[in-house]
């Protein structure tokens, strides 16, 4: 340690500056700290307390039974392939819809038009918009009105489908934007056409990218209950789903149907029922992770 | 010229035998270009009076949103030559060379006016597809750029898109016109972004001659290599240069004098408006332009009185 008579006269003092801003710096540092913290311990203790009601219930044969007005009967094999129904159908629209879309967007659009600003600022917009009012629209056009396919698994799935598009196309989009000019300079040169370049190059380049927008897409429609309450997703189902066409019901509505019960093992089964819906969400969430350290191509 | 301009758009795949059937039009182009034939063209053949053109450019500017970025540039690229465009930055040089195979047209803002004809035939003429100009003239760009796919895949790709036959040969052949087949034929299935940058560049090159081009554009290949990789690619060029025509776009004037043929000369002038652009000042063999150029320009320029 020096003394300020150490330095020489006319030197840079470099010891450290007024006493005030240290504290400050300090201080801010812990109220973050402190921020963090609060949002952490919110977690826990909800998964915690989520954890302690419903592992007891967990059982094998919590999965394998229908629900039933008996509590130690009733398992949630009809909202769990209700569940994976409706993400197969969501998956199957919003991976083309999505993908296409993003395509003609990023490689096809003039972004000086008019109209493609419009489609562009209305995705932003529909990425933000309240879940419920898919439900209404779900409602309205689906379920009942021009398409009038009743509360099936389709239209269930193409509600949530249409929550979720916008999400698909932001992150396929940044995936195609992520690929370098310079690769499609390199296949046009070559004599490629703007399609092969798009479908043998840019796409193939952007897959992990789409694939983890995707996987977090359907993460979001899993755990989706208003609009399906709103499309009017029967809540007691004692049968598995068998095609589109099929009545259905989803963990999410099987746990909120638990949880209005009067009977406090209802509210355990309740609890193990989001415990599953947490697993499948997780081992989602953990794939798109994979997947994007995986394949991630750094240019 | 319009029957010509048919005739190229409506061929099937280019071939051999049909691409010879396009330049045997006029009756100037004895033969096509092939990756694996010997020389073709003796010393005499090359005579400096008897040389046939690859491109004529006639008053050609390109304008990027109607402000042009080079202007009224004509002069007659040789066959078989290696022709080096150079200048300070910014004199339109990259720009005049992506206007030989229709790449500005992937810009939006760009347009090109004047004529650029390549083979007789109006490189912008009406029912000129730009895919079919560009499976003739490849290129090479500044930055190598692979796709993020396998060695042998990067090569393939050409004379797959384009439906050609015998692949496998084709990589061969073509990895061994670009010098490159000694270091990789043991690890054809390896992303190529395991390449060193020199490596990538020769197989950028490769890329282009899998699809046997009649021109390569080359757009400062070796700014991003270090002087060895810089070397090969020089000493490719020399060797290409027996079947292709080069046009090369560099920054490094050494460069041009050691391979090239003929060497134009662009700077970059103001105009009445302030307005910055290119213009081609002085255009000839390389040696008269390194030693005894006509325009004081050029001679400052070469000389590095001025960069």
């Amino acid at each position: 340690m020096s003394t300020p008579e150490a330095i020489a006269p006319g030197a840079p003092d470099l010891r450290s500056g007024p006493r005030k801003e240290r504290i400050k710096d300090r201080a801010f540092r812990v109220a973050m700290l402190f921020c963090l913290a609060v949002a952490l311990a919110t977690l826990v203790a909800l998964v915690a307390q989520v954890a302690v009601k419903g592992a007891g219930s967990l059982s094998g044969h919590f999965f394998t039974d229908y629900a039933s007005s008996f509590p130690e009967n009733a398992g949630i094999r009809a909202a769990l392939l209700g569940t994976l129904w409706l993400m197969g159908v969501c998956a199957a629209f919003i991976i083309p819809v999505g993908v296409a879309t993003a395509v003609y967007l990023e490689e096809y659009a003039d972004g000086t038009k008019w109209w493609n600003r419009f489609i562009e600022v209305n995705i932003q917009n529909l990425a933000a918009v309240p879940s419920i009012i898919y439900g209404i629209l779900g409602l309205a056009f689906l379920v009942r009105g021009p398409f009038g396919m009743g509360r099936v698994v389709l239209a269930g799935g193409l509600t949530l489908a249409l929550l979720v598009l916008p999400v698909v196309i932001i992150a396929a989009r940044e995936a195609i934007r992520a690929v370098p000019p310079s690769i499609r300079e390199g296949s046009m040169a070559l004599g490629a056409t703007q399609w092969q370049t798009i479908w043998k190059q840019v796409l193939p380049a952007a897959v992990p990218g789409i694939a983890t927008g995707v996987i977090l897409a359907l993460s979001r429609a899993i755990g989706e209950t208003a609009p399906l309450i709103l499309v009017g997703a029967p809540i007691f189902i004692a049968f598995d789903p068998t095609g589109l066409n099929s009545d259905f019901t989803v963990l999410p509505l099987q746990a909120f149907n638990w949880i209005s019960q009067p009977q406090s093992e209802f509210k355990d089964l309740a609890a193990a029922a989001i415990l599953v819906l947490l697993g499948v969400l997780l081992l989602m969430n953990a794939l798109a992770i994979w997947l994007r350290n995986r394949y991630q191509q750094r240019w | 010229m319009s029957d010509r301009v048919d005739e190229l758009s409506e061929e099937e795949r280019h071939t051999e035998e049909e691409r010879r059937q396009v330049g045997s039009g006029d009756g100037r182009r004895a033969a096509t270009p092939e990756i694996h034939t010997a020389v073709r063209t003796s010393d005499a053949e090359h005579s400096r009076q008897a040389r046939e053109n690859v491109f004529e450019l006639r008053d050609v500017g390109v304008a990027y949103s109607g402000k042009p970025a080079v202007a009224e540039v004509s002069m007659d690229i040789h066959r078989n030559d290696i022709t080096a465009l150079i200048g300070p930055s910014g004199c339109g040089k990259s720009t005049l060379l992506r206007s030989l195979n229709r790449m500005n047209d992937l810009i939006p803002t760009a347009s090109v006016s004047g004529t650029v004809l390549y083979h007789d035939q109006d490189l912008y003429g009406p029912g000129v597809d730009p895919v079919e100009v560009r499976k003739r003239i490849g290129m090479v760009f500044q930055k190598p750029n692979p796709f993020p796919k396998s060695i042998k895949e990067n090569v393939a790709f050409g004379p797959k898109i384009l439906g050609m036959k015998d692949i496998e040969d084709r990589v061969e052949r073509a990895l061994k016109s670009a010098a490159l087949w000694d270091e990789v034929k043991n690890r054809l299935d390896e992303n190529a972004y395991g390449m060193s940058g020199g490596q990538q560049q020769r197989l950028c090159i490769a890329r282009c001659l899998a699809v046997d081009p009649d021109v390569i554009l080359m757009d400062e290949p070796c700014s991003a290599l270090d002087p060895i990789s810089t070397g090969k690619i020089e000493d490719l060029m020399m060797d290409l240069k027996e079947r292709y025509s080069i046009v090369i776009v560099t920054h490094n004037m050494q460069q041009a004098a050691r391979v090239s043929d003929r060497t134009a000369f662009l700077i970059v002038e103001l105009d009445e408006e302030e307005a910055r652009q290119g213009r081609l000042i002085e255009y000839d063999e390389t040696e008269k332009i390194f030693t005894t150029p006509t325009d004081q320009r050029t001679e400052d320029y070469v000389s590095g009185k001025v960069g």
